[in-house]
């Protein structure tokens, strides 16, 4: 039992905990979705003055703001209590693809080529992080969810639209890693 | 204190992103590679089950804890801001390795430089609603 839970837990296993927690929500009268988040966030920040789209009553959507500070504490719960490695072990061809594009072999979650605090100063590092999180920020938005709003509980519920913003994501990041990387890196 | 069922379903979120390695910009580069089935298990899984239990809830009429009948939120039909912001978020999720959630949850595993991500990701969503009259959907 330790051994499963401090290793890294299986793709059933953890397909099965994301569906009870979309299931648990929607038993409390809510949704699982991650990205309104954003939304609610630029509302606070006084983007409702200016921009009619975020001009709403936020405070409904507290719930989800909570729910995302638990997940900031997760994610710190995750890396200091129930792991003891975080070396990701990836397909070979992987490991091989991402080396000729000048990737070490993974030793952490995320490659420090990309993610170090260094990296943030360097320009190319810094436009990396601003474009990827602009790109996301807007696209979720245009398509009407992310992830866990189109993927799980979209397709969940059999919605056309969302089987199309899937399609949609798939083809942008297919576009960005087969046709975009290998010119950026 | 209404919230802190929240507060642990979020954190049971983030735990479940880390342990899942669903958080790692490698795992997201597997996946755009289709070199590893490990992506496609969790939201593959977690779509089954969600079917199964949607239609369970449709079946027999569930009811949500506070006796509301349940109502699974309809996307709005549109399907042109569908694929076009749809593209627009894959771009985005296979360069950052990240989409929304895991985001978050990578900056409470330590990796600060996510900060910067969301920052512009909270910037994306304005310049979406700045402009989103614009734009065809």
């Amino acid at each position: 039992m330790r051994d499963f839970l401090m290793n890294p837990w299986p793709w059933w296993f953890s397909g099965m905990i994301i569906s009870s927690i979309m299931f648990l929500l929607i038993f409390f009268g809510k949704t699982f979705g991650l990205s309104s988040n954003f939304r609610t966030l630029c509302s606070i920040a006084g983007a409702g003055k200016k921009v009619k789209f975020f001009d709403f009553d936020w405070k409904s959507y507290r719930w989800n703001l909570v729910f995302l500070i638990g997940a900031v504490l997760g994610g710190f719960i995750a890396h200091h209590f129930l792991s003891e490695t975080n070396t990701v072990v990836l397909a070979d061809s992987t490991v091989q693809d991402l080396k000729v594009l000048g990737f070490e072999k993974p030793t952490s979650n995320q490659p420090s080529e990309l993610f170090r605090l260094e990296a943030i100063f360097t320009l190319k590092g810094f436009l990396i992080l601003a474009i990827g999180g602009l790109l996301v920020g807007f696209g979720t938005r245009y398509a009407g969810g992310c992830t866990s709003g189109h993927a799980i509980t979209g397709l969940s519920s059999l919605q056309l639209p969302s089987l199309i913003a899937v399609i949609g994501f798939f083809i942008g990041g297919l576009i960005m890693t087969h046709f975009i990387f290998p010119l950026i890196f | 204190m209404k919230f802190i069922k929240f507060l642990i379903l979020g954190a049971i979120f983030g735990i479940v992103m880390v342990k899942s390695e669903a958080i790692s910009w490698y795992r997201i580069q597997e996946m755009f590679r289709f070199q590893s089935f490990h992506m496609y298990g969790i939201i593959g899984t977690s779509v089954i089950l969600g079917v199964i239990g949607v239609s369970v809830i449709k079946k027999y009429k569930l009811k949500d804890t506070s006796g509301e009948p349940i109502v699974i939120p309809v996307k709005a039909k549109f399907y042109k801001s569908a694929i076009l912001g749809g593209t627009i978020f894959g771009l985005g999720w296979a360069l950052s390795g990240a989409c929304p959630g895991p985001m978050v949850v990578s900056i409470g595993d330590g990796y600060l430089s996510f900060i910067i991500v969301v920052l512009f990701g909270l910037l994306g969503t304005y310049l979406y609603g700045y402009i989103r009259e614009k734009l065809p959907h």
